[in-house]
């Protein structure tokens, strides 16, 4: 590797803690990171927005050893620093808190923190150190978590704050925070931004990595955005705006409402009665909902994940079984006598965007023509009377790109080679391309860039348009507000909440997702149907 | 995220299986060597005795048939994420299916009436064996590496019965049944060279050979050009993807383990109605674990088995030309190079393709720096 050294004449050595300078990554062809320079404050809370794709991670992994740049340099607190793993990170201060968490379910917090830096060969000696350390580290920063707690009976939020910790007990003076914000309802990320305001009060500079504006500009002091591997701007976050961050990020106006006209909503395509559902371990997953989607209409599902969408997306498609209650599709009954396969269930018109596509919308070792037939892959149009009629396929997965500008437009191209917002629209084009009366969405714009979220969005208003009814779950409260007509809120498998979208906004819905747990009665706004 | 720079296919598919099988052959040099026999000239030996002359070219080919056959039955199941490792059974029973049609019949057709039918009862009793695990795997959770292990013994204990007290031929000491009419056994490959006036040593290798080729056209079909092997790739690499696309999981596993059954129970017709021309006592000798080094080896793609078939022959051929040759060398030295392929190819498959893709980044990164 090349190592230039690069004076830059107005370099302050002491008031950055992190510098970049004339980073370049490629991946083959693919250029990941091209000359980009990062000037980190010390003590400030810098957010870097950009596309999937961008660059983000890639400069990011940069920093954290997981790569080493083909060129440019990196200084840390003012000094020329070569990081060739994570391990030399660390010791130079930085700490990373993964979109993903990186811990071990069954350990408690404080089993997890030390693991990895345990310090020597007697665990409860290290443990015993640890605990006095931590305590310290929980007080000065006000980052209180049961150490002894087991880590899966931990919320979401509570798990992240066990991340941060662990990087601070390894001595971080610099924090990356990837996507730190996906999982958490508005009330747990008003927490995570209080804690972040006091890690900056200590000194502690924190790198966010989001493609959330909102949160952007309600936290941090400085934004750069990345576009297409270069960093095409850095500015203060009080001199800027999510429309003017936006454009920088796609390159040109973005709509980041959805342009649509009002609802006009016809029969009943979709009817929930009391529908109840108990996973394997007897716990009730779904509460006694009931619900209607009507043609014409986009209903949205808001709700922090976990709380009973994802099971009840699995009863709606046929791929779990009814236990109690009974589900109409256009006057057709399924319920704990009559089951219905996912593959009847598409044959009443019903089409389903898998929630979490890497796990059932798309098969990634497949070439993209073969999951654009997943769950078609059985009628005639693709099939002769032993193979498989490649041509016809074939054809089907070019037009489905075509219609959804998915790119690189081949159909031969390994599913998983696609970045997130071509698949995602590949398996809307899919579902979509049948004219389905009833349409499931989970996650519509789960890890899609802005330009494509757009697109999406588009698509599923002009089936609305068209006369079909549209179930979207999402955990994107803006989403779901700009997206849908009217919000049912659930919480603990149970339906808190039916608004109108035009009636509510992103505090009272957070309200309401929290509310069941308090035992509160079900919130009732505008007229329901 | 993947933190490394990929590979061009042929690198994949060609390089690493490459170095891997000679990496297996490099430790089972020092093997020989420390035995005390020098490395190369057992390579030599090996090599002569496998393809030197026609003997050993016959010999080497009849033990690639039944690989590919074992090898398919491998990696049938392994696309649908099933680890089948009861080939071996599933051939043993299979030949129960051969043998009883062939005795039946034996006087009545002629052996090209008689294949399909016995290519039919091969597989039916293979796919019979192997529908009981796939079914236990499937419906009631025991997995299938477990319960097809523990349905070799039960074939070898049932076949021992049935050839010491069933199917023995009358007045004789050896579990073994009557020799099938000769006209309606599989022609020897010599008879056919002869036919076409070519003189060749009498070997085992005979005309199922041909059956494997076929078999192999069958499963690249069927894989990839079906939606019965949409259906068995698609549960082999995501499940609830399977469910989603309104596939029954369960059913496939069942399937496919029964095809895997059918294409191991066809090693039958190369031993029971080709070289053996009888049902013996453990007539499978290990093929069916060979198949399991072959699939890996192979990278369950019927090209790839032929491959590796054809190298698994030569090695068993090769190897009894070694134990011949080298007094201190016994035939268990094709055991340990086949463990080492399969320590190789299976379970250190990835050792080298970190290496390789350094080497692979390093030499585009000073090939982009000159250009």
């Amino acid at each position: 590797m090349v190592t230039q050294t690069i004076q830059d004449p107005n370099r302050d050595p002491v008031s950055y803690s992190i510098q970049l300078a004339k980073i370049n990554k490629h991946f083959g062809a693919v250029k990941a990171n091209v000359d980009v320079d990062l000037n980190v404050v010390k003590g400030e809370i810098h957010a870097i927005v950009g596309e999937n794709g961008a660059g983000k991670s890639t400069l990011m992994s940069i920093l954290y050893g997981f790569y080493e740049a083909d060129s440019g340099s990196i200084y840390v607190d003012g000094e020329a620093v070569r990081i060739n793993d994570s391990k030399r990170a660390i010791e130079l201060g930085i700490g990373m808190v993964h979109q993903h968490f990186m811990l071990v379910d069954n350990f408690t917090v404080l089993e997890n923190i030390v693991l990895g830096a345990e310090g020597s060969w007697s665990l409860t000696s290290s443990l015993y150190k640890a605990r006095n350390k931590l305590q310290a580290i929980s007080d000065q920063y006000g980052l209180n978590v049961d150490l002894d707690a087991v880590v899966s009976q931990l919320p979401v939020g509570l798990q992240q704050r066990v991340e941060i910790l662990k990087a601070l007990y390894r001595d971080a003076k610099i924090l990356i925070l990837d996507e730190p914000t996906g999982v958490l309802t508005p009330q747990e990320v008003d927490q995570l931004f209080a804690i972040l305001k006091t890690l900056k009060s200590q000194g502690v500079s924190v790198l966010l990595i989001t493609h959330k504006l909102q949160e952007v500009i309600a936290i941090s002091d400085q934004v750069s955005v990345m576009r297409a591997g270069a960093m095409v701007a850095t500015v203060k976050t009080s001199e800027t705006s999510r429309e003017a961050l936006a454009e920088l990020m796609v390159g040109r106006k973005v709509l980041l409402r959805v342009d649509k006209h009002v609802a006009n909503p016809g029969k009943t395509l979709l009817q929930v009665d009391s529908l109840t559902w108990h996973d394997e371990t007897d716990v009730p997953r779904l509460d006694d909902v009931s619900f209607k989607v009507k043609a014409g209409e986009i209903v949205g599902v808001a709700g922090v994940s976990g709380n009973g969408q994802t099971e009840l997306l699995g009863l709606l498609s046929g791929m779990l079984d009814v236990q109690q209650g009974q589900i109409n599709i256009e006057g057709i009954c399924i319920d704990a006598q009559h089951q219905m396969t996912p593959k009847q269930i598409r044959h009443l018109g019903v089409g389903h965007v898998a929630e979490d596509r890497h796990r059932n919308g798309m098969v990634g070792a497949f070439s993209a023509e073969e999951t654009a037939i997943m769950g078609f892959q059985d009628e005639p149009e693709f099939n002769g009377k032993i193979l498989q009629n490649r041509l016809a396929i074939t054809e089907h997965c070019k037009s489905l790109m075509n219609t959804f500008d998915v790119r690189p437009a081949d159909p031969d191209l390994k599913s998983a080679s696609f970045s997130g917002g071509n698949q995602q629209k590949l398996c809307i084009a899919r579902e979509m391309n049948v004219s389905p009366k009833v349409l499931l969405v989970g996650q519509p714009t789960r890890g899609v860039d802005i330009g494509a979220i757009e697109f999406i969005h588009q698509q599923i208003v002009s089936l609305r348009d068209q006369g079909s009814a549209v179930l979207v779950v999402s955990v994107e409260l803006e989403e779901i507000l700009s997206l849908c007509d009217r919000v049912l809120v659930m919480s603990e498998g149970r339906i808190v909440g039916n608004v109108l979208a035009s009636e509510t906004d992103a505090r009272s819905l957070g309200l309401m997702m929290s509310s069941s747990r308090s035992g509160d009665q079900m919130v009732q706004q505008g007229s329901q149907s | 995220m993947s933190r490394r720079t990929k590979l061009p296919a042929w690198a994949d598919i060609g390089l690493i299986p490459l170095i891997n099988v000679l990496l297996a052959f490099l430790s089972a040099g020092v093997v020989v060597a420390l035995i005390g026999e020098s490395p190369l000239e057992a390579v030599q030996v090996l090599i002569r005795g496998a393809f030197g002359y026609d003997e050993g070219v016959g010999y080497t080919l009849y033990y690639t048939t039944n690989f590919i056959f074992t090898g398919l039955a491998v990696a049938v199941a392994f696309h649908a994420g099933l680890f089948n490792i009861g080939g071996e059974g599933q051939a043993y029973i299979g030949g129960l299916g051969v043998g009883l049609i062939c005795l039946a019949l034996d006087h009545l057709l002629p052996w090209w009436a008689l294949l399909p039918l016995a290519i039919i009862a091969g597989s039916l009793f293979g796919a019979a064996w192997a529908f009981i695990p796939g079914y236990l795997q499937a419906y009631r959770g025991s997995h299938v590496v477990i319960t097809t292990i523990m349905f070799n013994f039960i074939a070898s204990a049932l076949m021992v019965y049935l050839l010491v007290n069933v199917l023995i031929q009358p007045g004789s000491m050896s579990p073994e049944t009557r020799a099938i009419a000769p006209e309606s056994t599989l022609p020897l490959m010599h008879e056919i060279f002869e036919f076409l006036g070519i003189k060749i040593t009498q070997t085992p290798l005979n005309l199922s050979i041909f059956v494997a080729l076929l078999a192999c056209l069958f499963v690249w079909v069927l894989i990839w050009k079906t939606r019965w092997g949409y259906a068995i790739r698609m549960i082999g690499f995501n499940e609830s993807a399977a469910v989603y696309s309104g596939i029954n999981p369960k059913r496939m596993v069942v399937i496919a383990m029964m095809i895997s059954g059918s294409l191991a129970g066809l090693v039958a017709i190369n031993e029971v109605m080709g070289a053996q021309e009888r049902v013996g006592l453990d007539f499978v000798s290990g093929a069916g674990f060979t198949g399991i080094a072959v699939a890996l080896m192979g990278r369950n793609h019927p090209l790839g088995i032929i491959i590796a078939s054809l190298l698994f022959g030569a090695l068993f051929q090769g190897g009894a030309e070694l134990a011949f040759e080298f007094s201190t060398i016994t035939r268990d030295l094709v055991v340990v190079i086949q463990g080492l392929v399969i320590l190789f190819c299976g379970a250190l498959a990835y050792m080298m393709r970190g290496p390789l893709e350094r080497l692979f980044a390093a030499l585009s990164r000073s090939n982009q720096e000159e250009g």
